[in-house]
């Protein structure tokens, strides 16, 4: 019997198919934006929102990662992007490999800007890198300003914040000040837009950070 | 939250240990699992085992799991206290402003082979 010794983290290949990624797509001239949420968030219809706002000046496309169904996916393609599903076989995130053979399958040579629609769920996208040029989470007025305080990582892993549903802001006792400065506390660097997107409003000014980023 | 998808990376990762060093059986996986990992034991040991069926390589593979302490630090007080009991709050000095340490790994530490 011998013994070998590894000490290798789990998380280490991923981290290296993810970089490995983030070169590829930046020799293409895709940006993608891995958009992380709990279900029912919103995700979808931000994204349907960004699609018809963004779609004249930019070619874009959508990978929809759920465990089972296309209903998004069809959602999408209806209003003239490029859609594809990627389903995560049960699993409850996607990793930088699995991001890659969906981006593989849409033909994403010729897209600018693609959305990764990751599985619903505040725990376990976070701790995967999918190899996105940018981390966008999505917490909507309904769950709570408290949700920092529960799943910290995602907030540290993101480069922005959408607070979605703003339109329903008073039937609710979400405390958009105490929200922002517990955010800020878990990561300072983070831009954060509350928007409504069934009223459109402050879309403009998350549309402005995605295309000074790409 | 996510034990099958680790137990999917981890016996990748072993068969490429595996093919790297010549070897055509494991006996033995030991890993180190952050007590906040968000990892659950006994469904990794579960998941591992309807995994394992489907590979060769680990077919009698036994997995062993050895816990690694959170511990978290306080930037006010400059102490170190366990992450589990206390969670965000320092419970010398009652700073919000703390960090966690060590405790979120789940690292493949060492494989026994014949
Ligand atoms: N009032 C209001 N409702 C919204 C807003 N955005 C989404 N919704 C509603 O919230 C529900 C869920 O929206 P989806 O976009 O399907 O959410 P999702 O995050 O894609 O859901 P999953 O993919 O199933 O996780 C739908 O009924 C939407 O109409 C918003 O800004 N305001
Ligand atoms: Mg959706
Ligand atoms: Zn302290």
């Amino acid at each position: 019997m011998r013994i070998i010794e590894l000490n290798e983290s789990i998380t280490d290949s991923n981290d290296k198919d993810a970089e490995a990624l983030r070169s590829l797509l930046k020799a293409q001239g895709t940006f993608l934006i891995n958009i992380m949420s709990s279900p029912g968030s919103g995700k979808t219809t931000l994204l349907e929102r960004l699609i018809t706002d963004l779609k004249e000046k930019h070619k874009i496309g959508v990978m929809e990662a759920d465990i089972a169904s296309d209903v998004d996916a069809l959602r999408i393609e209806k209003l003239g992007a490029a859609a594809i599903q990627a389903h995560t076989d049960g699993m409850c995130h996607m990793d930088a490999g699995m991001t890659q053979r969906a981006l593989m399958a849409m033909d994403s040579k010729d897209l600018d800007l693609v959305f990764l629609e990751n599985v619903g769920n505040l725990i376990c996208p976070a701790e995967f890198d999918t190899g996105a040029n940018a981390n966008v989470m999505i917490l909507s007025v309904p769950e709570g300003d408290d949700k920092p305080l529960k799943y910290p990582l995602m907030f540290e892993k993101s480069d922005a914040l959408v607070i979605t549903k703003t339109d329903t802001m008073s039937y609710f006792d979400f405390d958009l000040e105490k929200c922002k400065e517990r955010v800020l506390r878990l990561n300072p660097h983070i831009s954060i837009f509350p928007v409504s997107a069934l009223t459109g409003e402050g879309m403009d000014a998350l549309e402005e950070w995605i295309e000074k980023h790409m | 939250m996510h034990e099958l998808g680790v137990v999917f990376k981890v016996i990748d990762n072993l068969k490429e240990v595996a093919a790297e060093n010549g070897i055509e059986k494991i006996d033995k996986v030991k890993i180190g699992l952050g007590e906040v990992s968000t990892v659950i034991p006994e469904y990794l040991q579960d998941c591992f085992k309807w995994a394992k069926r489907k590979s060769p390589l680990v077919e009698d593979c036994d997995l062993e799991i050895e816990t690694i302490p959170a511990v978290s630090y306080c930037e006010d007080c400059g102490k170190e206290y366990p992450t589990v009991e206390f969670a965000k709050i320092c419970p010398s000095c009652h700073s919000e402003h703390t960090y966690l340490l060590r405790g979120n790994e789940f690292v493949i530490k060492e494989i026994e082979v014949p």
